[in-house]
């Protein structure tokens, strides 16, 4: 992928201590171990994992909300471990996050037009009058209408509050944005709206796009690279029409064949996976995918597999599927 | 003769703004050992067609039909008792949320031998038996363990398999499954709708499968009935369904899914489903339809003929394009 970086991740990890009581010692959770990728302006990297692999964990990361354990992580060239906290309060502006649930991240007794406005209001000196002017114009660049300032979240459909959040996150011209799972709590029709919205806004802004989601319909659509993750770690790493057109990984060639697609004519090779996620708490040795691989040998119970390059996908794997 | 016969189910809710009809004539056959989709947005009315006919709505719900019959018995004139011993065993349901709807004070054990003593009158080393052998079949490991095991300590796919092990544990002639995998990943809803139709074949049961994902409905189903605002607007099979759909709502639906678009710009459909207050004199579809004309505004549709996949609309689509239409349009 070519352009300018806007962000850099060198092998981030995030552990996290979980106490087990007086008489134990707590136990390390590894939610995310080991993240390399970059985020390039005006693309989308589409990260893909079923819960508990660390997607949200990493967008926690990307947001400064959490700093990681380990591992280098560059936002605009400045290395956010060792900046200072004006530097990071800079940085802040430039990642913005677009939460799945917009029932939830909308606060129930804040009218729309302040909720847009808090964000300069906070980080801004602008006016009143100015505020508002900027409000107004992301009302109506995100397809809403200039009346619902005054309203509050109740009086707006699923699609609509996911208009006001993507328009929240755009407030102060980010350079970044996560997108959590922004559709997967959509119907069906009101989906392809915030996605069209979501397209659109990338190519007027020039957005780098996290996106992250476990319906692979829709990432493949929006995405410009597609990272897999499994229990903490990437597993498979590519441009999108390579990841789709030849999955290396058996999870995620089983992930590809699990996902229903609506046309009823096509055959298609099925791998069920037998059993569940592990517990991050106490991952299998070797390669984590390894109970649940249906191509596994002795050699993955023992040592984790290093990523290593296959037809330019990165891939974490000893017995990938070779075309 | 069909199993379940619905004609013209409508149920009206009692709501502080007035009555509101959540399910407007909703009719549906099903045979024996048949798969049926039920496939629609948020507030289609999917599910409460089926709450209504499993009795299981609050008061300020009024539920009429024309038919209401399973195996034979007219549901709408039997009384509440004969109706229970019909609800768990014949008919049996699942929901979406394994985690809610099991309770979590009880073991799995209790709440799976609980439908065996009352429709079964299994004694307790019957009962504990075939809740084993429910558990063993549903791919549950070590069932003899998870019989005193609490919802807590099984995650969700395990739950969704022992919702699925109470709701067979009669031998159900009848399996309403709502949303079934909607809250599971996609790996295990993979598992669960494998687990779902290898039952449904071994047992001969009638599944129906609500569900507002196209995908699922495409790998799954025979038969279709897509809901739109409380009315079905196309019953027709799968294959049909998505070669040639003939209501225009079916045909914005599938053509604004991701995975059927190759542009980056999605074909969506604009607006929202109107709600209780907003509800459009004519075709209820007519506001957010490319082809309405002032005929759909003010007239409601009537069903079309089984060739039109019983579309309810004024101008049903023939291989994409809306016949009988007053202008000229091209594909």
């Amino acid at each position: 992928m070519k352009g300018d970086v806007v962000l850099e991740a060198e092998n981030i990890t995030r552990y996290y201590k979980v106490e087990r009581g007086s008489f134990q010692k707590p136990a390390i959770l590894k939610a995310l171990d080991g993240a390399s990728f970059q985020l390039i302006k005006g693309k989308t990297l589409a990260v893909v994992g079923e819960s508990g692999c660390g997607k949200s964990t990493l967008a926690r990361l990307v947001t400064m909300i959490e700093k990681p354990t380990s591992g280098e992580l560059k936002i605009a060239g400045v290395n956010i471990i060792t900046a200072d906290k004006k530097v990071l309060g800079d940085l802040h502006k430039k990642v913005q996050i677009v939460f799945q649930d917009p029932y939830g991240s909308l606060n129930p007794r804040q009218k729309i037009g302040h909720a847009l406005e808090e964000p300069l209001l906070v980080n801004t000196t602008m006016g009143k009058k100015e505020r508002r002017d900027a409000a107004l114009n992301i009302i109506n660049l995100v397809g809403l209408r200039p009346e619902y300032y005054d309203r509050y979240p109740h009086m707006f459909s699923g699609g609509q509050r996911q208009r006001i959040a993507v328009a929240r996150a755009l407030m102060l011209n980010p350079e970044i944005v996560v997108l959590d799972e922004p559709v997967s709590a959509l119907d069906v029709s009101i989906q392809a709206q915030i996605l069209n919205l979501i397209a659109t806004l990338q190519e007027q802004f020039d957005l780098a796009y996290m996106f992250i989601s476990h319906d692979l319909s829709v990432v493949k659509h929006i995405a410009d690279e597609v990272m897999v993750m499994y229990l903490g770690k990437p597993i498979e790493s590519g441009s999108r029409d390579t990841l789709f057109r030849k999955p290396h990984h058996p999870y995620t060639r089983a992930l590809l064949s699990a996902t229903p697609v609506a046309d009823p004519f096509r055959t298609k090779e099925r791998i069920v996976l037998r059993g569940e996620l592990p517990s991050p708490i106490a991952p299998p040795a070797g390669c984590t995918f390894h109970p649940r691989c249906p191509s596994m040998t002795e050699i993955c119970r023992d040592k984790p597999p290093e990523p290593y390059d296959i037809d330019g996908c990165m891939v974490a794997c000893y017995h990938p599927k070779t075309y | 003769m069909p199993l379940l016969e619905i004609e013209n189910l409508s149920v009206t809710f009692l709501t502080g703004g007035g009555q509101f009809t959540a399910v407007d004539r909703v009719s549906l056959n099903i045979e024996p050992g048949e798969v049926v989709s039920i496939v629609g947005e948020s507030g289609s009315g999917k599910s409460v067609s089926m709450l209504a006919l499993m009795g299981l709505l609050p008061w300020t719900a009024t539920i009429t039909a024309d038919t209401l019959r399973f195996d034979g018995q007219d549901l709408t004139t039997i009384s509440k008792k004969q109706l229970r011993q019909i609800i768990g065993s014949k008919m049996a349901m699942i929901f979406q949320e394994p985690m809610t709807s099991l309770n979590p004070c009880f073991t799995i054990g209790f709440q799976l031998s609980e439908t065996l003593k009352i429709h079964m009158g299994m004694n307790r080393a019957e009962r504990k038996k075939r809740a084993i052998e429910l558990l063993d079949l549903v791919g549950i490991p070590e069932p003899e363990k998870r019989l005193s095991a609490f919802p807590h300590q099984l995650s969700g796919g395990m739950n969704q398999r022992v919702m699925i092990a109470i709701a067979i544990s009669c031998n159900p002639r009848l399996l309403i499954a709502d949303e079934p995998t909607t809250a599971l990943d996609v790996t295990i809803q993979a598992q669960i709708l494998d687990l779902l139709l290898t039952l449904q074949k071994e047992k001969g049961m009638s599944l129906v499968l609500i569900t507002h994902d196209m995908g699922v409905v495409a790998e799954t189903a025979e038969r279709v009935a897509v809901q739109y605002a409380g009315q079905q607007v196309e019953k027709q099979l799968v294959k049909g369904l998505f070669s040639d759909p003939h209501h225009p709502y079916t045909q914005a639906l599938l053509n604004s899914l991701p995975e059927r678009s190759t542009a980056k710009i999605l074909p969506s459909i604009a607006g929202v489903v109107p709600g209780q207050f907003d509800k459009p004199a004519g075709c209820l579809f007519s506001p957010r339809c490319k082809y309405a004309t002032d005929l759909c505004r003010t007239t409601p549709p009537v069903v079309a003929s089984l060739e039109f996949g019983r579309a309810l609309c004024h101008y049903p689509l023939l291989a994409g394009l809306p016949t009988n239409y007053p202008e000229e349009v091209s594909a």
